[in-house]
């Protein structure tokens, strides 16, 4: 198969096998399944850094091949995470109102089981019954679709208004982020039947496993989000390889023009916003079990621009430089915030990284925008270049007087 | 012969600015035609109006055999009905290679979903080569078109017009910034065209329309001032006050 995706993608084959080893190093040195070398807590800030990495292959499909800069990706992870929760809670709470009601000596109706566990659930909010949006929370299938579908369908409808009237560039963003307050405004309210800013808790806590350590539960989970950040890879891989991402880049850098070519630039734009939004749900889903609590603050505008951070830094329009950037920048974030990172005393002033940590983050990301617009992924085409300038003996223009391939570099 | 494309006093105005009025203009299934006329005449307003990039406030284009109106049409819709337009600024995705521009314009289904399963078919890659051959970039084609001079631009552009197969061509100076060889290849590509579709060049160059050998349209301030061969409307009186005299 001289022409098959992976050989046209070396790239992929990359990514998985190194993926591949990293989770086995983890889970070789894990609590549960090995040397117990690293912490259960530093397992599953590790998962959730490979969910980030999800999101962030999100993030780049949508912005660094289709040019959409969205600032509101991260309303889409949360509702992915608070679809999950929703069932994570409910069941579990039936398994404990279950337990303590069976000793009472008439056995409860199934209408007092319920009712017990909303008022276990909604206490913190003052009401016990539970909203319409909790209709099909004893239902793990059910929550699971709509783990896609709920962030699918809202991307569907912001986004046909939004690319039908032609919203393009810094207004497209400006009405992402308002689209992601609104969203975490909306869940901030006590009636939004989503426990207001108590949010959904207890989230590590899988029902019917009170017998199994967290510390093995942390390594499922960091095997589920390996997973689903190979497959997810795997299919933006796919999808930007061929035609399709031939388009999308082509929206890209210049959507007149494909239009003209008589491509739909609306309805592929739409399709890359769904489906970002639905692999961004996937990712939430896969988070918040790993962070064990979710609240409005989540899809609070800020982590957008984040996201959007983590891929400018990694390099944008690259997959694997997306990837590389929301794990370097969220880990090295997570050791600077966490205190672990050393002061800098300069005499008259000492540098506390908790405080300072947030400014450093912003200047790299304005001087990787300056002068290394390629990020960290760039990094690469620099080992490459030096190996390989791929030009197959021709210059670089057709003049006389062209660059030949002897002096260009890659 | 049948008329492909019939325009008939179409007007537009921008903030109480003509840019065309009372517009009427029609081209047969295989006609070439050449635009010409001063700067602000409505050319590229005009060919706007046709591929649906401006919406005129009076007047109908109509298209085809069932005479459909593309005035309620996308962009999108009107290229797909079979009209191509090249710009004036040669205009091709430069961080993608030949091949991959080509195999974008060819003519196939448009719609997302087929679009993400496409696999190239031998047929395909074919039409390729051969469009590449057509417009001298045959071995260029694994280059990245940001790389392509000028003149290769302007041909690759032309190309992926090709490979769309249009019933109408639009073509804005076509021969901007080439040389004289490169000059007489447009020329020859777009004659060849013109045998089984409709062309309709615009252009500023005389001695280009007069190569062309076609019947030539003289627009001036947003309407037709004369229309025949070269000859003919050079020697119209109107033409030569207000184009050729100044």
């Amino acid at each position: 198969m001289k022409n098959s995706f992976i050989l046209r993608n070396p790239s992929v084959l990359i990514f998985l096998g190194v993926l591949a080893l990293f989770t086995l190093g983890v889970t070789f040195m894990s609590e549960a399944t090995g040397a117990g070398l690293i912490s259960t807590s530093f397992v599953k800030t590790l998962g959730k850094t490979l969910c980030l990495c999800l999101i962030a292959i999100a993030m780049d499909l949508v912005w660094g091949y289709c040019g959409i800069l969205s600032l509101g990706h991260f309303a889409f992870f949360g509702l992915g995470g608070y679809m999950i929760g929703m069932w994570l809670m409910y069941e579990r709470t039936r398994q404990i109102v279950t337990l303590s009601m069976a000793n009472a000596e008439i056995p409860p109706t199934d209408q007092e089981v319920v009712d017990a566990i909303g008022s276990q659930i909604f206490g913190v909010v003052g009401s016990s019954d539970f909203p319409p949006i909790w209709s099909f929370a004893d239902s793990l299938p059910i929550q699971l679709a709509l783990v896609l579908i709920v962030p699918g369908m809202l991307a569907l409808i912001f986004g046909w208004l939004a690319f039908r009237s032609r919203v393009t560039g810094v207004y497209l963003s400006i009405l992402t982020q308002a689209m992601t307050l609104a969203l975490s405004l909306y869940l901030f309210q006590n009636d939004s039947g989503l426990r207001g800013n108590n949010g959904l808790s207890g989230l590590q806590n899988l029902p019917g496993t009170d017998a199994i350590p967290q510390s093995l539960i942390s390594i499922w989970f960091f095997w589920a989000s390996a997973l689903a950040l190979g497959l997810g890879f795997l299919l933006a891989s796919w999808v930007v390889s061929g035609k399709f991402g031939s388009v999308i880049r082509g929206i890209r850098d210049d959507e007149q023009r494909v239009r003209f070519l008589g491509y739909s630039v609306e309805g592929y734009k739409l399709f890359i916003f769904v489906m970002t939004a639905m692999i961004a749900g996937i990712a939430g889903a896969l988070y918040y079990p790993q962070a064990g609590i979710i609240n409005p603050a989540e899809v609070a505008p800020i982590a957008s621009i984040y996201l959007a951070v983590w891929v400018a830094i990694g390099g944008r329009g690259r997959l694997y430089g997306a990837v590389i950037g929301a794990a370097f920048v969220s880990l090295v974030s997570t050791w600077f915030t966490g205190g672990q990172a050393p002061d800098v005393p300069l005499g008259f002033y000492v540098v506390k990284w908790v405080d300072w940590w947030q400014v450093l983050l912003g200047l790299s990301f304005v001087l990787v925008t300056l002068f290394a617009p390629k990020g960290i992924g760039g990094l690469f085409d620099l080992f490459e270049g030096i190996r390989s300038p791929r030009r197959h003996g021709a210059a670089l223009g057709p003049d006389q007087g062209s660059l030949q391939e002897k002096e260009a570099q890659e | 012969m049948s008329t492909l494309l019939e325009v008939s006093g179409v007007s537009v105005s921008f903030d109480g600015f003509k840019a065309i009025n009372n517009l009427s203009f029609q081209i047969g299934q295989a006609e070439l035609r050449a635009i010409i006329g001063p700067n602000g005449a409505g050319k590229t307003t005009f060919m706007d109006i046709i591929t649906g990039k401006t919406r005129p406030n009076e007047g109908r284009v109509l298209w085809g055999e069932k005479s459909q109106s593309l005035l309620k049409m996308s962009e999108a819709a009107i290229a797909r009905a079979g009209v191509g337009r090249k710009f004036q600024r040669p205009t091709v995705f430069e961080d993608q290679t030949v091949h991959d521009n080509l195999l974008m314009a060819i003519k196939n289904d448009r719609s997302p979903f087929s679009v993400l399963f496409f696999k190239p078919k031998f047929r395909d890659l074919g039409r390729v080569e051969e469009l590449a051959a057509e417009i001298g970039l045959s071995d260029q084609l694994h280059r990245k078109s940001g790389e392509l001079s000028h003149g290769q631009k302007q041909w690759l552009e032309i190309g992926m017009l090709l490979a769309q197969e249009p019933r109408l061509l639009l073509v804005d100076e076509p021969a901007a910034g080439m040389t004289l060889s490169e000059r007489e290849h447009t020329t020859d590509i777009l004659v060849e065209a013109a045998k089984t579709r409709a062309v309709v060049v615009v252009e500023h160059d005389m001695e280009f329309v007069r190569r062309l050998n076609c019947k030539v349209t003289v627009l001036h301030e947003g309407s037709v001032l004369a229309e025949g061969s070269l000859d003919h409307v050079t020697q119209n009186k109107d033409v030569i006050d207000v184009y050729l005299g100044r």
